[in-house]
């Protein structure tokens, strides 16, 4: 962009008037600006967050991507069908899973165990993008915590029962996908 | 048996050096929920009720935390530069006064003066002189860490103290030529009897004394040797734990010293008008010495808060800027203002407190626009503009 481009605007610095070039009205201005700042926040109107006793809001929790969760159909089982898809996408190689015959009529294979490292997952939701069956999801819970490393490797059940205690809120993406369709 | 005499005196120690130890720990505490005001966030809250156990927690950290020393460092003058600062900042609250008389009441002898050196007569010069002690602590923790930055710091805090010196006495001539005193309750029983407050009749003087105040005390915008940005922490980076904390501690102490000062010469001290007016010393009742002592403690918290505003309202100034601040405007702001008081005090009335307000004012106002006429419009005072003065 050339200097004399039409587009430009060039903005002229204010001229100090008379009070200000001894840069009283500056200071004066300055000082008010802070004061009212300061009894704003003193009256209790902060961005602040009161993190364990309130809950920061989400714009929009069902794109927020925190911890996994394994979602189940209709009848309460696991959706998944164990098809390596989410473990092949993943580029921190945290999900482990062995995958067994079926005992249900509706799918060929089920996961035997799934495990999610979540230390090692860097939370870029493409296990999710990835599932053809929208069984793997990514929740709203942020605040994961755990006193050993070992805590922090997620099994099936575990998985699950982050399904259990997040479904309220958040209900599924899609009811979409191979189990789900088939009982619907 | 026991003389009040020598009695009285310990416990006003005991007693001042408390109460500054403690104010100086909640002034901490102040200073970081006032930052946290300024700047929409809620601060310190969780240790107990509204974070008032805050600065017992601090306290306790620097306590147990690790005592380092650095390698190659001079240990006696490291380990001695905390303990000069900050004796020579508890020091110089000897001879500030914290109200005015406590009654003989409780089988007293005779009214009790708060001060702890009641009567001295250089108050005032002792206050500078032992304040700008400080300055040794400074320098020497900063040469004795065997680190650049200390060593930085140290260097730009002693030319900055140096510097500031001069104009802060000079602003103080002429409100001690109005009291006839460098006794610090003279000073206040002269603008308690007379009614008016010197700053009043000293608005040029009170400017140059609250700037050269701040560069003192070395607070923003003047906080030139600690500043983060260039110097790590500057002369205090090498120290750890509670000599850490006695830094900090003095820094708070000057900042309540200038307050202190600055109430007492300027704002009347424990004057105020129909509430506490100027009365003889043995005439004071309990609750009068109360009030005083109240009004008093008011004009410096104020103050302290308005250290705290100007913090978070204007952005350091460049090294450079500083000195020149110091030489090319302080000081001959200050002689200005030595030279008005001192023709007003000469040619009229003692009691010409108008005649003599009129004067100052129109000096301040003089000054004013023979500054506006020397400022670049654009801005930045011109170097032309800077050459000149």
């Amino acid at each position: 962009m050339q200097a004399n481009d039409p587009n430009i605007q060039w903005v002229e610095e204010p001229q100090l008037g008379w009070t200000g070039r001894m840069y009283l009205t500056p200071i004066i201005d300055g000082l008010t600006i802070t004061l009212n700042h300061f009894f704003k926040a003193a009256k209790g109107d902060t961005f602040t967050v009161q993190f364990p006793e309130e809950r920061p809001k989400f714009g929009n929790p069902l794109i927020y991507r925190g911890v996994h969760r394994l979602n189940k159909d209709d009848e309460g089982r696991v959706k998944c069908v164990a098809c390596f898809m989410c473990a092949t996408a993943c580029p921190a190689h945290c999900i482990d899973i062995v995958g067994t015959q079926s005992p249900w009529e509706d799918r060929e294979k089920y996961p035997q165990s799934f495990v999610i490292d979540e230390l090692r997952c860097i939370f870029c939701g493409m296990c999710e993008e990835a599932c053809p069956v929208d069984a793997i999801e990514l929740t709203s819970m942020f605040d994961l915590t755990g006193a050993s490393r070992e805590e922090m490797i997620f099994d099936k059940e575990k998985l699950l029962s982050v399904y259990d205690q997040t479904i309220a809120a958040e209900p599924m993406k899609s009811k979409g996908g191979h189990a789900a369709g088939k009982g619907a | 048996m026991f003389s009040q005499d020598w009695i009285e005196p310990l416990i006003k120690m005991a007693v001042v050096i408390g109460a500054i130890q403690g104010a100086v720990a909640y002034l901490v505490l102040a200073e970081r929920r006032a930052a946290a005001f300024f700047q929409d966030r809620v601060g310190p809250n969780r240790v107990g009720p509204f974070g008032l156990l805050q600065p017992i927690a601090d306290g306790l950290k620097f306590i147990l935390k690790e005592e380092l020393i650095p390698s190659g460092a001079h240990k006696p003058i490291f380990l001695l530069a905390p303990v000069m600062i900050l004796a020579s900042a508890t020091l110089a609250f000897a001879t500030v006064p914290v109200g005015y008389y406590f009654p003989a009441i409780l089988g007293l002898k005779a009214p009790i003066a708060m001060t702890i050196a009641p009567g001295m007569d250089i108050g005032l010069l002792f206050v500078l002189a032992v304040s700008s002690l400080g300055v040794y602590g400074v320098i020497l923790g900063g040469w004795a860490s065997n680190s650049k930055y200390s060593f930085l710091g140290g260097l730009r805090s002693s030319a900055q103290l140096v510097s500031y010196e001069l104009p802060l006495g000079l602003s103080l001539i002429g409100a001690i030529l109005l009291s006839g005193s460098l006794r610090m309750e003279t000073i206040m029983d002269a603008q308690a009897e007379s009614g008016w407050w010197w700053v009043m009749l000293q608005p040029l003087g009170f400017a140059v004394f609250l700037i050269s105040g701040f560069a003192e005390a070395a607070r923003l915008p003047f906080d030139l040797p600690e500043c983060e940005q260039e110097l790590v922490a500057g002369y205090h980076t090498e120290y750890t734990a509670m000599k850490f904390g006695m830094f900090a501690m003095a820094e708070y102490m000057h900042m309540i010293t200038v307050a202190f000062m600055a109430v007492i010469i300027y704002f009347g001290g424990w004057h105020l008008w129909y509430i506490a007016p100027a009365i003889p010393a043995n005439e004071v009742g309990l609750i009068g010495a109360l009030l005083r002592i109240g009004i008093l403690q008011a004009k410096v918290l104020v103050l302290v808060f308005f250290f705290m505003w100007v913090r978070w309202s204007f952005p350091r100034f460049r090294y450079d800027q500083l000195m020149a601040i110091g030489w090319k405007i302080m000081i001959p702001l200050g002689l200005v203002n030595l030279l008005a008081s001192a023709v007003s005090q000469e040619f009229l009335a003692k009691d010409a407190y108008l005649a003599k307000a009129v004067v100052s004012w129109l000096v301040l106002g003089a000054c004013f626009v023979y500054g506006m006429l020397n400022v670049n419009p654009q801005g930045a005072p011109s170097q032309h503009a800077l050459a000149k003065v």
